[in-house]
């Protein structure tokens, strides 16, 4: 979402409304965003009716499902009433099964953010951890040796880390669960974070490169900088260098790299979750898609995407607030 | 060219011979591989050599059977086929969608390049994986709807990387001067601009090619991608993963062969890209 740092010109505080147009357009994106996963689907070649048939799709039952699941009335008034309820917090019922959607959501939506943040806990320190190291040691051994491991990281499927995990650890060495991992609201918050040590590993292999790899590239970036180099032509010590001119500009790329990073992980755990069929949001949307279960898919996908929305423009906001350049403005 | 080959990292070199690995197993699948895609060779899972005794010659059956008694390798061999083919069919097509939308948006400028570039935002806000599951519920599953359901989601990445860089070649002094005479948009595109942004744009389909290869795989391993018998290495993951439980590492082989081709074309990425930051004076 590159879009200018010019703050809008109204009478506010210059980084408060800078905020505020970023909360605008995330919930702009957020709209348009459903109307494209609604309306645009329905512009799409095929029928659902005729799809969910299959084979036995003859004209009067594929009009007997349309008038049933209320696909006769047009799409523009469908929709209205679809957003009118997901504003609501009424996401309607499954097609396949009859039942509520909203049921299923709030208990899987649990089940995935508890495994992104197990993820996320590990992956956010030992990231940017590693990848300060690499910057500190540029271009000498260590710094090869990150930069090749985690390109390695980057190359490789979910699925092949998962099942690798699950091969050599659970299987080999007995540490952590296989496939099915079913968290239970009854046990202690230690015994579910045991529980789901694996999948949260696989996990963290996958987005740990990504997040190290662009801190890196951040710091890296400032500390080829001008300024920087000025100061080390002054004679500054490196520590004062890093503390007074690199870090205040340092803060705004990493919280990025941390937000985009986040966003990344719920999204990643659609596959994690079928590896090791873990009921949460990502298996309930793959086997809606299997089943074109539309209701479920368009319930699953606005919000996965409105959590994804919502982390990017997180980030967005926790950059503004931390540049210096826009906090004092000349 | 064997300069070219000196200047190289080792990194570079072994991506490079990975990529050649695989094209060449690719294009002589039929030759190489010493089953046919949908023969059934032995019994569920063997893992040795011992599958296909007395068969066929000594060097056969390396990695067992599957999970139907085919031929492990030879299924490998051929999902080198399909899965590259597909991924690079994917490839072409959101490269060359996203190029002729970036340079237009950069040499038309004005409402065009806005519209594009705001539509290109509000797509690339959407997570590829969500917008490709959604998109393909929808669809009916065949082979060329799936590769345009890819392109389409991808091209976004390209238009943005292509519009950026055309963008800031496009304000160079020789570019106006090739207006100012009066050439065509044709001459501008191909004799100005593009000779000027030739490494980062072949860097950029080989990052494309790469994703391309890891989605088809996680789509295919979901079930959503190609479909069986035909053999592509994300679906043979899925038709041997309930193995694992057993020890049996069939799930393991096609895994290791979608890294292995993904790690070879990112190290040759990973060089183009360096020598480009490094022609720009290292600085940014």
């Amino acid at each position: 979402m590159a879009t200018s740092i010019r703050p809008p010109r109204t009478g506010l505080d210059p980084v408060l409304a800078l905020i505020l147009q970023r909360i605008g357009i995330g919930f702009g994106l957020i709209l348009a965003i459903s109307a494209l996963l609604f309306l645009g689907i329905e512009a799409l070649p095929g029928d659902f009716a005729r799809n969910f048939l299959g084979q036995s799709a003859t004209p009067q039952a594929v009009a007997n499902i349309r008038a049933e699941l209320g696909l006769d009335e047009p799409a523009i008034l469908r929709y209205f009433e679809w957003l009118g309820g997901v504003l609501t917090g009424d996401f309607g019922t499954s097609w396949a099964n009859g039942s509520s959607v909203n049921e299923q959501l709030g208990k899987r939506l649990a089940n995935t953010l508890f495994l992104a943040a197990v993820a996320a806990v590990v992956a956010v320190p030992l990231s940017i951890g590693l990848g300060m190291l690499a910057v500190f040691f540029r271009d000498r051994l260590p710094d090869r040796l990150i930069n090749i491991v985690s390109l390695i990281a980057i190359s490789m499927p979910e699925f092949f880390v998962g099942y690798l995990l699950i091969f050599f650890f659970a299987l080999q060495l007995g540490i952590g669960d296989g496939p099915p991992i079913i968290p239970s609201p009854g046990a202690s918050l230690w015994e579910n974070v045991q529980l789901v040590f694996l999948p949260a590993m696989t996990l963290v292999v996958v987005v740990l490169a990504h997040m190290m790899r662009m801190t890196r590239a951040s710091i890296l970036n400032i500390m080829q900088s001008a300024y920087v180099e000025t100061a080390e032509l002054k004679g500054l010590s490196p520590l004062r260098i890093i503390w007074k001119h690199a870090a205040p500009n340092a803060i705004a790329p990493i919280i990025n790299v941390v937000a985009l990073n986040l966003a990344y992980l719920v999204v990643g755990v659609v596959v994690v979750e079928v590896i090791f069929a873990y009921p949460g949001m990502g298996q309930y949307f793959v086997d809606a898609v299997t089943v074109r279960d539309m209701p479920v898919v368009q319930a699953c996908g606005i919000v996965f995407a409105g959590v994804y929305i919502v982390l990017n423009m997180l980030a967005d906001v926790g950059a503004i607030l931390a540049n210096p350049r826009l906090r004092h403005p000349k | 060219m064997s300069e070219l080959w000196r200047s190289m990292p080792w990194s570079a070199r072994i991506g490079l011979a990975g990529c050649a690995f695989f094209a060449f197993l690719a294009l002589f699948a039929d030759v190489v591989a010493p089953f046919g895609e949908r023969e059934i060779v032995g019994d569920v899972w063997q893992a040795s050599l011992s599958a296909c005794e007395g068969e066929a010659g000594p060097g056969t059956c390396l990695l067992g059977t599957d999970n139907l008694g085919r031929d492990m390798a030879s299924r490998l061999i051929y999902g080198a086929q399909t899965t590259i083919a597909v991924a690079l069919a994917a490839g072409v097509l959101s490269f060359a969608i996203g190029m002729i939308l970036s340079f237009t948006a950069a040499v038309v400028g004005g409402w065009t390049d806005q519209v594009l570039s705001r539509v290109n935002d509000m797509l690339l806000a959407i997570p590829t994986l969500i917008f490709a599951l959604v998109v393909l519920a929808a669809l009916p599953q065949t082979i060329a709807i799936l590769i345009a359901v890819m392109a389409v989601i991808d091209q976004t990445r390209v238009y943005r990387l292509g519009r950026a860089v055309a963008v800031d070649v496009v304000v160079q002094d020789f570019v106006e001067a090739a207006r100012l005479r009066g050439e065509g948009w044709g001459w501008i595109v191909f004799r100005e601009i593009l000779p000027n942004v030739l490494t980062p744009l072949i860097a950029e389909f080989g990052l494309r090619f790469a994703f391309a290869v890891l989605f088809l795989s996680t789509l295919s391993f979901l079930g959503l991608g190609i479909q069986p018998p035909e053999a592509d290495w994300g679906g043979m993951v899925k038709d041997n993963k309930d193995g694992i439980i057993f020890l049996v590492p069939a799930a393991l082989y096609p895994g290791a062969a979608i890294a292995l081709l993904a790690v070879s074309v990112n190290l040759v990425v990973d060089w183009l890209l360096a020598r480009t930051s490094s022609l720009k004076g290292g600085r940014g």
